[in-house]
């Protein structure tokens, strides 16, 4: 077996698969490359030829325009193709609508790389599916055992909870703009709230491209259109950096909640001025990570980007070959 | 302890001072006796746990759980009682039941060192994560939830409808859970009697001086004296009883003989403790010695001799004079300091002037030892509690400012985990980097999370929770003096070191060198 290493590579560009000749999720523009889903540090402007999921696709002409790549090519959750005798298929991530794992092969071994996952069940795209494989490299956003993500339930409750017992305070929600805004949206629902909700301009594009692809949100409405008084104990989703901007002036008295994974810590929600963190995050926590490391049973973990130190300690201690990549380029602000 | 935890919690993201004392007042309200009153207690500092320590707390853990994860953990989310509560492995099966705050302060309180472990692990698997953490903050002492013990205090006069001197003047003769305090403020007991027998008076603090405001004042409406570089504390003597009093109301008495034997007076007075040698003040490093002790042996007694300046009267023989302006206390002190003699009490001068400029110059070149800058006080001002805006005024000396190269960065804790916040600078001896200091505020949060983005992009080593930097960066920092020290490689220590300026622009070759700051040594 030729070590996966000698023919997959870490780069100031990303990940480059060489007899491929593709990167994947460069984080600059190139000839070729492999997008896992539409998150802008991992779906970047500019490339020739670009393969991802017909979702993940869609998103990044929305954002990009004639910036998304030259040449598209979509291909489903399993289809193979083959470029220069490696062998990439798909596989669901559930992180976002379209997130995927990109599995290649190559000279008889098989690496998983992950992109950004979760576990849990999102009512907005198709359950993470776990690939056996002999090299699995993983994100480490949340590789800490203090990240324990509660239930979506238990949190969109305590957001019903306040708007309940503050009838008065227009309740603003920070949420990421593509994925964690409409996987609210699909929660708060589900949870049987019907009211409107009324939506930041920015989260608009996202939201009318992921009704496209059939999911219901019930009645949304644009929150710039309201008057002072209509949005009094109303939900309003924008995204976080809205928070504290100009624009939540025309709210009543607003309630600051915000949605992200870093919640769980509260100096991180006091940071960013939460008055109601939201435990709600689009990436593995803890147990989540490990969990998926067990499942997939590879013999050797990439770790890419967040809190690696932990993850390599906690996969060597299971017997499997760890390190970190020192890939750059990948942030973990909201997520 | 669910409600307290709940209160914590909610206190903890409230930014708001009223909605904090909304929040304070409602959980006095609801809440019945003794469980009010211990989250009374446990918000104004007043629980000590001599035998629950941070130690405990880390060695269950790392019972439970892998050390070096934990370690990690600690690293990035940097508070303990954080890191503790979330990383706690739940317990699955149903358990004991959750404690109740009385069951925890009582039991803290009369259980012994080896049953105490025990104990504290099952109330962990039995509260979630925010019972879980509220409990080890009440443990180990130091809520930081942004609420100060004036604040509480103020949050039960608003429950009370009293004013809060009424509630400070009573704060030292009450023991929690309070619960006389609260049948008085519920309307169904009679006021706590507050024996004042040498009783600590809450003290009159001073604003920083805006220089801008002097325009507006006229220097005949204010009395001068010297801002003297020591620890405020307040003498209480009366009925037989000496006490000596930090400026929050910690009694000190036994740290500081020199100061209490030998007072057969009765008198309230506000002071400034000071090490004095032959009547000349040394400097505050002498000072620290003696300072966070809880007593003293003799040859630190001889070394570091202890006086106290004093700068006014509260009680003069069992009679109040807070009421009086201040002139007419100070006639009074001047007066009793002839009277009474005390080896290690004396006078602090006033400092005569006619006009703003001519106090200024006295400011910058008064140059005896000890004075860190001016007090102004208005010569018809009332002792009043806490710190009444207009009345009295800190005007201190510039500080001294040196430019320094930045060498190591450390993430901070608290509100600051996750940044890059606190930094280790030096200065050029010869051509080698020595550091003399260590800052970690005097910037914006815009500017901090510019240096955070600095430090991660010119990070050369990594040693735990501290990264050496590259060395491009030059600040200006502004300090209140300057020791030896043998502590530190450089041989010196600064008092008070933050950041004035980041330098962006400046060249490390144009930092300053350590001859520099040794002329800055006092003689």
């Amino acid at each position: 077996m030729v070590k996966p290493e000698s023919w997959l590579k870490t780069t100031p560009g990303g990940l480059y698969c060489e007899p491929g000749d593709f990167y994947i999720d460069p984080t600059r523009a190139v000839e070729r490359a492999v997008v896992t889903h539409g998150h802008a540090d991992h779906a970047r402007p500019g490339h020739a030829k670009v393969l991802a999921t017909d979702a993940t696709l869609a998103i990044m002409r929305s954002r990009y325009d004639d910036q998304s790549g030259i040449t598209q090519q979509a291909i489903a959750y399993g289809e193979v193709v083959e470029i220069g005798g490696v062998k990439i298929s798909l596989a669901p991530a559930g992180h976002v609508l379209g997130s995927a794992q990109v599995v290649v092969e190559y000279a008889g071994s098989r690496v998983v790389v992950s992109g950004d996952y979760k576990r849990r069940p999102d009512p907005t795209c198709v359950p993470f599916e776990p690939v056996s494989c002999d090299v699995f490299v993983t994100e480490a956003t949340f590789a800490l055992p203090v990240f324990r993500h509660p239930s979506d339930e238990q949190e969109i409750a305590k957001l019903l909870r306040s708007v309940a017992l503050f009838p008065d305070r227009a309740h603003l929600v920070g949420a990421y703009a593509l994925g964690k805004a409409q996987r609210l949206l699909r929660l708060i629902r589900l949870a049987g709230y019907d009211r409107p909700i009324w939506l930041h301009g920015a989260l608009q594009n996202l939201t009318d491209l992921y009704a496209g692809f059939g999911i219901d949100f019930g009645d949304l409405r644009p929150a710039t259109e309201a008057t002072k008084v209509e949005l009094a104990g109303q939900i309003v989703l924008a995204p976080p950096g809205a928070l504290a901007d100009r624009w939540s002036r025309r709210l009543p008295d607003p309630l600051t909640a915000m949605a992200s994974g870093w919640m769980r810590v509260r100096a991180r929600a006091r940071q960013r001025g939460a008055e109601l963190p939201l435990i709600i995050s689009d990436h593995a926590d803890w147990d989540e990570l490990t969990r998926t490391i067990r499942d997939v049973g590879a013999p050797r973990l990439w770790v890419t980007h967040g809190r690696e130190e932990a993850l390599v300690h906690y996969a060597t201690g299971l017997g499997i070959e760890a390190e970190a990549l020192s890939l750059v380029g990948y942030e973990d602000e909201d997520s | 302890m669910k409600r307290f935890a709940d209160l914590l919690d909610s206190l903890a993201y409230q930014p708001q001072r009223n909605a904090k004392l909304r929040l304070l007042a409602d959980h006095f309200a609801r809440v019945p006796d003794p469980e009010r009153g211990y989250a009374l207690a446990a918000l104004t500092g007043g629980l000590d746990f001599a035998l629950a320590k941070a130690g405990l707390i880390r060695g269950l853990v790392t019972e439970r759980v892998d050390p070096v994860l934990f370690e990690l953990s600690y690293d990035y989310v940097g508070d303990l009682a954080e890191t503790a509560s979330l990383i706690w492995p739940e317990r699955t099966e149903a358990g004991n039941a959750a404690p109740t705050l009385r069951d925890v302060v009582e039991t803290l309180n009369s259980t012994g060192k080896a049953n105490l472990p025990g104990i504290v692990a099952g109330w962990l698997d039995a509260l979630d994560a925010d019972g879980r953490w509220a409990l080890i903050k009440l443990m180990t002492g130091g809520l930081r939830i942004g609420v100060s013990a004036r604040l509480a205090k103020t949050a039960v006069a608003q429950f009370g409808n009293v004013d809060i001197a009424e509630i400070e003047e009573l704060w030292h003769a009450l023991e929690p859970p309070y619960e006389d305090l609260f049948a008085w403020l519920s309307g169904s007991g009679p006021k706590p009697d507050p024996n004042l027998a040498a009783a600590f008076r809450p003290v009159m603090l001073a604003h920083p001086l805006d220089e801008q405001d002097l325009e507006k004042l006229s220097p005949s409406d204010f009395l001068a004296e010297w801002k003297w570089d020591g620890a405020r504390v307040q003498i209480a003597a009366d009925g037989g009883r000496v006490r000596l009093y930090t400026r929050s109301g910690d009694e000190v008495s036994g740290a500081f003989p020199e100061i209490v034997e030998g007072v057969d007076f009765q008198a309230t007075l506000d002071g400034e403790l000071l090490v004095m040698r032959d009547g000349l003040v040394a400097p505050f490093g002498d000072l620290q010695r003696r300072l966070n002790r809880k007593s003293v042996g003799p040859k630190l007694r001889a070394d570091f001799p202890c006086a106290v300046r004093l700068y006014d009267i509260l009680l003069d023989a069992g009679e109040d004079l807070r009421s009086l302006p201040f002139q007419a206390r100070r006639d009074r002190l001047e007066a009793w300091v002839e009277r009474i003699s005390h080896p290690r009490l004396d006078l602090s001068p006033t400092v005569p002037f006619s006009s703003w400029d001519e106090l200024a110059c006295l400011r910058r070149d008064g140059a005896e030892p000890g004075v860190e800058g001016l007090m102004l006080k208005r010569a018809d001002s009332a002792y009043m509690p806490g710190r009444p805006k207009g009345l009295w005024f800190k005007w201190k000396r510039d500080p001294a400012l040196i430019d320094a190269v930045v060498m190591y960065a450390q993430r901070g804790h608290g509100k600051r985990s996750s940044f890059y916040s606190d930094y280790t600078f030096g200065v050029w001896r010869g051509d080698e980097l020595v550091p003399v200091g260590k800052a970690y505020f005097g910037f914006t949060d815009a500017e901090l999370r510019e240096l955070d983005r600095w430090v991660r992009a010119n990070t050369v080593n990594r040693f735990g929770p501290v990264r050496e930097v590259e060395k491009s960066l030059v600040v200006e920092v502004a300090f209140e003096g300057l020791q030896r020290s043998t502590r530190h490689k450089s041989g010196l220590a600064m008092r008070f070191p933050r950041f004035s300026r980041i330098r962006w622009d400046k060249p490390v070759e144009e930092a300053d060198v350590i001859e520099n700051l040794e002329a800055l040594l006092p003689r």
